[in-house]
């Protein structure tokens, strides 16, 4: 199958950082390492043939057991364009950390703040990092697949 | 108080009268408040309505501050989120008062057997009558009412 003008670009640009790329059912998806998502996140954004200006979708999966454990998926749409692209990134390590991408789209604010409460992976220079779906007294990540599903949380009185 | 020929304790023909009076006037009288949260006030408004008419059982007026309502309808799941809201909304009504645990996930946290949700109210809050059903259908919550006005008729009345 051939590559698509999006993953020729970014091979041709990030060729060392690319992990593995596909195409399938006309969705193209890449695979890249860490250290360069904000990087190929600022290109997807700014080049001025691609302008992938809009960021539809930022979330996470549990590959428990997995090394690495999780997976970051970025989903963003060339409003000019009509062409679409996912961004997933390994993300491991006891204290799970990756780029906040706050600084290109305001709109990932909130969505990495739901990240963090259900999977506790933390975001380098997100401006307000805390909970956003449960409250500050909640104990562990509820989407990780260690979560127990019987836990119950500790109450929590009128304030 | 007196004690008779065996040695129990009696309350007084007197004391019992008026037991029974104040009881009797209290079941017609319930002025409500309406704690609705979920899918279960649909069927809440059901009852309430003149199809089924709960004002034929003197509980047609709810209120729409606990300050001023005896019995509490919890209607609907509750999560641990709103948990201490609901703690502050029991504890700003004045005695007596009665909790009505409406539907199933408010008696046992019902499906919802997730990380979010309380399972079951009586974890939080004293509950006086539970109407099980997804949602109860009007019928079981008139039965639950008339519960509830059989227990505030026959218990002990303060004053």
């Amino acid at each position: 199958m051939e590559k698509s003008k999006t993953l020729e670009k970014i091979v041709g640009k990030f060729s060392e950082a690319v992990i593995d790329l596909h195409s399938q059912l006309g969705y193209d998806t890449v695979i890249i390492a860490k250290s360069a998502l904000l990087e190929v996140a600022r290109f997807l954004k700014q080049d001025p043939e691609l302008q992938y200006n809009y960021l539809m979708d930022l979330t996470a999966v549990d590959y428990w057991k997995r090394t690495p454990r999780f997976e970051m998926v970025y989903h963003f749409l060339s409003l000019k364009n009509k062409y679409r692209v996912r961004v997933k990134v390994p993300v491991g390590g006891a204290e799970p950390e990756v780029d906040s991408l706050t600084s290109l789209w305001p709109a990932a604010n909130w969505y990495e703040r739901e990240v963090y409460d259900m999977f506790g992976i933390k975001f380098k220079g997100h401006p307000d990092l805390r909970r956003i779906l449960m409250y500050p007294e909640f104990e562990g990540h509820p989407l990780r697949k260690d979560y127990p599903i019987q836990k119950r949380q500790p109450r929590v009185g009128p304030k | 108080m007196e004690i008779d020929t065996k040695g129990n304790m009696q309350t007084g023909f007197f004391t019992s009268r008026i037991d029974k009076m104040i009881g009797w006037a209290r079941k017609y009288s319930i002025f409500q408040y309406p704690f609705v949260t979920a899918c279960c006030g649909m069927e809440y408004m059901a009852t309430a309505c003149a199809h089924y008419d709960i004002d034929r059982f003197g509980a047609g007026l709810p209120r729409f501050s606990p300050r001023q309502a005896d019995v509490l309808f919890v209607v609907g799941t509750i999560s641990q989120k709103l948990a201490p809201v609901l703690v502050n909304v029991y504890e700003q009504m004045c005695a007596p008062k009665w909790v009505v645990a409406f539907g199933v996930c408010t008696c046992t946290g019902g499906f919802y057997d997730d990380y979010a949700t309380v399972r079951g109210i009586d974890h939080i809050i004293p509950v006086d009558i539970y109407i099980p059903g997804c949602p109860p259908r009007p019928e079981t919550v008139l039965q639950g009412l008339m519960l509830l006005q059989e227990k505030i008729q026959n218990q002990r009345q303060e004053v």
